[in-house]
């Protein structure tokens, strides 16, 4: 950007909270739910994890674009995230092996984004005050304007977004050679999911978000993947549905984050939309099961509900978050089934969970 | 699993006098470890020879142990008291080699002593370099290709195999001592050589040089349950080839993508869990090729280091007060994150800020020194800014460092010259950083300056920025900036005074500062908090930053604000973080908020559980008077930060804000010498015959009447900067132009020269009504050789009674006439039985620790108490206990500098002391020193 070549934008909040700043990607104007993820890495795989479908980020790091993107660091297709939020936006970059600098893969895709905002400032506000809607306009500086649109905007509560993000029709991946096969449930999952089935020795079909148990069946899988994606759980009664049958036919199943909400819902445990949720890659985690701790990569807005776990009979709680005692893990008891909210993928974020996909690969056999 | 509640009581090996390599971090750790340990009901005993350490001190150990570093002392202290534990990875290298050495000759079994936070072998493998090699070819993690050898033919083979450039490492040594960079045959015999001196074990590694490679370091936390988590990466911005303490290093890394860093991550856990079983603190550093990001392992340090205080700094996160928790049982996952208190330990931290280390030199001391940058380490110090991006901690760290820059470039200061300029961006000195900034202003293309200084071109295009806003500024005038600009430039961390340097000379940095208010852009203050505000913070930690909310509270509690020291140089050190972290506490016991300002991370005083508030920033006037206006303090301390604070004293005179204690009228009676002079001849109190001289000529006319030989200095210095003995007037002349060239516009000072004399000082405190003489030490050097680098002796062990009696009565004349409140240093010369004074320091001295010790009162909490009005020396019971005498030994670094020779003079070079205790004046040690006390005298 040159100087005072800047564009003004506004950040408006549902609140009536603004903050100023300038135009970055392309001059527009957006709205979603507002999230922080506090990650110092990984800007790029946190755009394209569709997990944040519809969601308005706000990165705590201060400098963004700093190592540029490079295409191949992608988890997904296309930028997921429904606007930025930043303090510094750095169109140079000196990766060697990047493609582009962020300002153009911002125009590429369409993305609406603010700099220079006292990110930390609305890092609190949204500590205290909770996740809500907002919307960021680098067309319009009219608050009055802004409000009456953000009225329009859906609540993220009761929102099935699923959908918009899975494939539509069924694929495969990986070698007819391969010793397992694994079906693998797209509700928005990240490549990374993919590649590190992949790279065990798993051929994939990919199913798109609704598909029957009849059509998975028809497959033959060893294993079911229950992947992450955006959205609130308590309003996907079809796909509940159809893990509950997954169960009830003693698949051995794998939920990651949105897949784990499912699988807790299989089995009766109620969800629920969190304060401002958690994300970023260094959430601590303690497994149960080994007494061991790991750092783990998170991004989720909905949780399930402690005490509707501890309640269920049929539910093993496996893994806990040292920073405020959620539920990070559960097995289903008599089954081959577990689930974690958090992402042993990472992508961005620490190895330290790898270890889960060995855990369901064991299951297989 | 929990504390392991079989250690009742642990011994914490310090790390002994400050040296370049090893420094007061470990003060920092120490003091840390000690108070963890106390808190969870540990009897903690400490040894460590260095005085003016806090972790010495009766606050913080229950039992302290000031004794040389040995076994010996370990055996003594083993023999007194039960210890069931020693934690010796809070003191360096020196305290894991002392462990080490006793472990083998098995003093720790015989005393039934377990090892804690350590694993012996895990030193081995770390320590030596060929060990750890082949672990690492084990792990499947890269390394530079390399070969040991123990002798000069293994050495020659070796670099016959590799080839040039190539590294010469030294096993078992401290900062790269020895280590060399060598890139052609010619030079490699002679460093080879100096390279297999150097080791204790005359071994070395031959490295193939990844010299332009990019450097970083993590920080990592392990407990006895396996569990590891990375408190911080750094990333260098100088590349390989520059020691990591003599490196410009950034938090958090700026040009890693997660791909990169990931792997980094995973290899320092896997690297970590190979060495050995141990629970602690680890720092682990690799360099990554900027074309392919393969990366090379460079080595691990199974201990807190410098790169581990400046970690805690960087983040929030107290690792050396962690890693002692571990060390006594307790695992990560069971112990609060000290920030939050309400989130998990077990807890990698998350900045939502940048922070920029640069380090100190003092090239200046050591004549003769080559001053480029490579293996060995030869800072002295460090700064560090903390931002809201890199350009503003960059620029904050370069206001920081005292060397009379007002930022990053724009203050007049510009090199122009550009085969000067090209030079020094390939030949790192310390002052590459600015010439990289003016070979930008003079339009040399990054991609010459990338190819010169093979630095990470991000970091290039954020110098570019910041030059590119100056020439934008230049279009303008102060009454007709855009708001825009200027909120650009400070979120850039420009200082008023660049800005005003930019605007022209009728511009002001008050006219700046006054325009900058009137359209509203105003500094604001955030936390360190250790996670990016995802959780409310309990300490109060801030930086300031031009953003929307201010999240520094002003109580209304009465404050005072105790300014520090900045960074360590020689001359300066840790003595002065001695006396501001016992002024912070002297405060808060007399009811005040003590608020602390510096910008050092290796010191005690900016460890956030010193002050009631702790601001982070330069100790330089645009920060203070900010924080000033904000706080509204009572006043401010400037006593206590050596002459850093106390040269702020006059502009905040004139700004009509209080100085706690001596006035600023009065300490500028003891600096300005004309005045001073004139005050101890009213006084009836002998001084060398003097005179001021502005030009050569008249210094020339003035030593004539003075006589030779003549002392010459610049007024106002620290540590005897610039100063020299001359014996005729060609010297002089030489003497004075060089003075005049170094320092324009300063006054010269010729003193006769009392050759010969005896040299003693006094340090008192005085309440307006009495004063306190804490002690009088004489010198067993001659006078002529600083102060700072003699060896003194408490209580005098030559000079008549009258003498001491009249030194004591003249300190007590002084202090009266001074109106001092507080502390004051007086230095004397004895010759022929007249006590002469040469000069009063109106602060705290860099002795003051050394008595405290020497006999054990706590003259700083004391003199910080007189100082508010809150005392009067009456109220204090002052009892010193001191059998036989202590020696305040001088050490030095000679050994970082190959060509500088041991020459003792006027100008002080030390950088570090230790205390020894004798009993009587047949002490062979003493007599040693003795004998010795001319030998290292040159002028």
């Amino acid at each position: 950007m040159k100087l005072l070549e800047k564009v003004p934008a506004i950040l408006l909040l549902e609140d009536g909270t603004f903050f100023h700043g300038f135009s970055a990607g392309k001059t527009g104007t957006t709205w979603g739910e507002i999230c922080f993820n506090t990650g110092m890495t990984g800007y790029q795989e946190v755009f394209t994890d569709p997990s944040y479908f519809g969601q308005i980020l706000v990165t705590t790091n201060v400098h963004i674009g700093n190592y540029g993107i490079q295409h191949n660091e992608s988890e997904s297709k296309k930028i997921q995230i429904a606007g930025l939020v930043c303090r510094n936006f750095n169109i140079a970059y000196s990766r060697k092996s990047a493609d582009q600098n962020i300002q153009d893969y911002f125009i590429d895709n369409s993305l609406v984004a603010i700099t220079d905002v006292d990110t930390r400032a609305l890092v609190r506000h949204i500590r205290s005050k909770g996740a809500m809607n907002c919307i960021i306009s680098s067309e319009s500086l009219d608050v009055t304007v802004l409000a009456d649109q953000l009225k329009k905007v859906p609540s993220m509560e009761g929102l099935e977004l699923a959908s918009k993000v899975s494939t539509t029709q069924a694929f495969d991946l990986g070698s007819a050679d391969a010793r397992y096969r694994v079906a693998v449930m797209d509700y928005g999952a990240k490549e990374n999911i993919i590649r590190s089935l992949l790279s065990r020795d798993c051929q994939l079909r990919v199913f798109p978000h609704n598909a029957s148990l009849s059509e998975i069946q028809a497959y033959q899988p060893h294993g079911v993947m229950l992947t992450n994606g955006p959205g609130d759980p308590s309003v996907m009664t079809a796909q509940i549905a159809v893990v509950k049958e997954m169960l009830e036919a003693n698949m051995s199943v794998f939920g990651i984050c949105l897949g784990h909400q499912l699988l807790a819902s299989a089995v009766g445990v109620k969800t629920f939309k969190m304060h401002h949720g958690h994300r970023g890659i260094n959430h601590p985690v303690k497994n149960l099961l080994t007494g061991k701790s790991e750092i783990t990569s998170q991004n989720h807005g909905f949780g399930v509900d402690p005490e509707s776990v501890k309640a269920n009979p049929m539910v093993e709680i496996t893994h806990i978050n040292l920073n405020d005692q959620t539920i990070e893990g559960i097995r289903i008891k008599g089954k081959k089934a577990f689930s974690v909210q958090y992402h042993p993928e990472a992508c961005p974020g620490p190895y330290d969970a790898r270890y889960l996909f060995d855990d369901f690969i064991a299951n297989l056999n | 699993m929990p504390k392991d509640s079989s250690i009742r009581s642990v011994l914490i090996i310090g790390s002994g006098p400050i040296v370049i390599g090893q420094a007061c971090e470990f003060d920092y750790s120490g003091s840390q470890a000690a108070r963890s340990l106390k808190e969870e009901g540990i009897e903690v005993s400490l040894i460590n020879s260095n005085p003016a350490t806090i972790m010495t001190d009766r606050v913080t150990a229950d039992h302290i142990y000031l004794l040389p570093l040995t076994v010996e002392s370990i055996e003594q202290i083993l023999e007194e008291r039960k210890i069931d534990a020693v934690l010796p990875t809070m003191g360096g290298q020196t305290a894991l080699n002392l462990c080490k050495e006793a472990d083998e000759l098995g003093l720790w079994e015989k005393h039934g002593v377990r090892l804690i936070g350590v694993d012996i072998n895990a030193i081995e493998k770390t320590e030596n370099r060929e060990e750890f090699r082949k672990l690492m070819i084990e792990l499947g993690v890269g390394v530079a290709p390399s070969r040991i050898a123990n002798s000069f033919l293994e050495g020659k083979e070796a670099a016959e195999e590799i080839g040039f450039p190539l590294v010469i490492r030294p096993s078992y040594t401290l900062g790269g001592t020895g280590g060399s960079i060598v890139r052609n045959k010619e030079d490699f015999e002679k460093l080879l050589v100096r390279g297999l001196d150097a080791s204790p074990t005359h071994e070395v590694l031959i490295d193939k040089a990844v010299l332009g490679w990019k450097e970083y370091e993590l920080e990592l936390l392990r407990d006895n349950n396996d569990n590891v988590c990375i408190i911080c990466t750094i990333e260098n911005f100088d590349p390989m080839g520059i020691h990591t303490g003599d490196s410009i290093t950034v938090a958090p890394a700026m040009t890693l993508s997660d791909t990169g860093f990931q792997r980094m991550r995973h290899e320092a856990i896997r690297m970590m869990r190979a060495i050995g079983n141990f629970a602690g603190g680890c720092n682990v550093q690799f360099s990554m090729d900027p074309d392919t990001e393969d990366i090379i392992a460079i080595e691990i340090n199974p201990r807190v280091s410098r790169s581990s205080a400046l970690a805690s700094k960087a983040t929030g996160y107290p690792i050396a007060k962690i890693a002692a928790k571990l060390a006594i049982g307790y695992n990560l996952d069971e112990l609060p994150n000290q920030i939050t208190m309400s989130s998990s330990a077990f807890f990698e931290p998350t900045l939502d800020y940048v922070i920029v280390k640069i380090p100190k030199w003092n090239f200046d001391k050591f004549h003769g020194a080559d001053r480029t940058l490579g293996f060995q380490m030869k800072s002295v110090g460090e700064v560090m800014g903390i931002g809201r991006s890199f350009n503003e901690a960059l620029q904050k760290a370069c206001q920081s460092l005292e060397i009379n820059r007002m930022g990053l470039g724009a203050d007049g200061k510009q090199l122009r010259n550009l085969d000067e300029l090209m030079n020094s961006l390939e030949k790192p000195s310390w002052d590459r950083l600015f010439h990289i900034h003016d070979a930008m202003s003079l339009g040399v293309p990054i991609k010459s300056i990338e190819k010169a200084t093979r630095i990470d071109r991000w970091f290039l295009n954020q110098i570019q920025h910041l030059v590119q806003l100056e020439q934008e500024l230049r279009r303008y005038s102060l009454g007709n900036i855009p708001r825009t600009l200027l909120d650009e430039m400070k979120k850039n961390g420009f200082s008023d005074a660049q800005l005003a340097h930019i605007l022209g000379e009728t511009v002001s940095e008050d006219d700046v500062r006054a325009r900058r208010k009137q359209l509203g852009l105003n500094r604001v203050w955030k936390l360190v908090d250790t996670c990016a505000a995802e959780f409310e913070a309990q300490t109060p930690y801030y930086y300031s930053t031009y953003d929307v909310e201010n999240e520094s509270v002003v109580t209304d509690k009465k404050k005072v604000i105790v300014l520090g020291s900045g960074p360590n140089r020689i001359g300066q050190g840790i003595e002065f973080d001695y006396s501001c972290v016992h002024g912070l506490l002297a405060a808060r016991e007399c009811g005040y908020e003590a608020i602390m300002i510096n910008c050092n991370p290796e010191t005690v005083s900016t460890d956030f559980n010193m002050a009631d508030k702790l601001y982070f920033e330069p100790v330089f006037w645009e920060h203070l008077i900010d924080i000033i206006e904000h706080e509204k303090p009572e006043g401010v301390i400037v006593q206590l930060g050596g002459q850093t604070a106390l040269k702020l004293a006059e502009r905040l005179e004139q700004s009509g804000i209080k100085i706690i204690g001596t006035s600023y009228g009065n300490m500028d009676l003891a600096e300005d010498r004309g005045l001073f002079s004139d005050l101890l001849k009213q006084l009836d109190i002998p001084y060398p015959k003097y005179g001021v001289a502005e030009t050569a000529e008249e210094a020339i006319e003035i030593a004539r009447e003075v006589g030779y030989p003549v002392l010459v200095r610049p007024s106002y210095v620290l540590g005897g900067q610039g100063m020299s003995i001359v014996i005729n007037e060609e010297e002089l002349e030489h003497a004075v132009v060089d003075l005049l060239r170094k320092i324009p516009g300063n006054r010269i000072l010729i003193d006769h020269f009392l050759d010969r004399a005896m040299e003693a000082e006094t340090d008192c405190i005085c309440d307006g009504t009495d004063v306190e003489i804490m002690g009088v030490m004489e010198h067993i050097e001659p006078a002529g050789i600083h102060s700072g680098d003699s060896n003194s002796v408490l209580p005098p062990f030559g000079l008549s009674p009258l003498v001491v009696t009249l030194m004591e009565d003249y300190t007590k004349k002084l202090a009266h006439a001074l109106n001092i409140i507080g502390l004051m240093n007086v230095q004397f010369a004895i010759k022929n039985d007249v006590v002469y004074v040469i000069e009063a320091n109106p602060r705290a001295s860099r002795t003051v620790p050394f008595l405290a010790k020497a006999y054990d009162v706590p003259f700083v909490n004391m003199a910080t108490k007189v100082m508010l009005g809150a005392n009067k020396l009456k109220d204090f019971d002052i009892k010193k206990r001191l059998e036989g005498w202590a020696i305040k030994e001088p050490v030095f670094s000679f050994e970082k500098f190959p060509n500088v020779n041991k020459e003792l003079g006027p100008e002080m070079k030390s950088t570090g002391e230790a205390i020894r205790f004798i009993k009587d004046l047949k002490d062979p040690y003493f007599r040693d020193l003795y004998k010795r006390k001319s030998m290292y005298l040159s002028r």
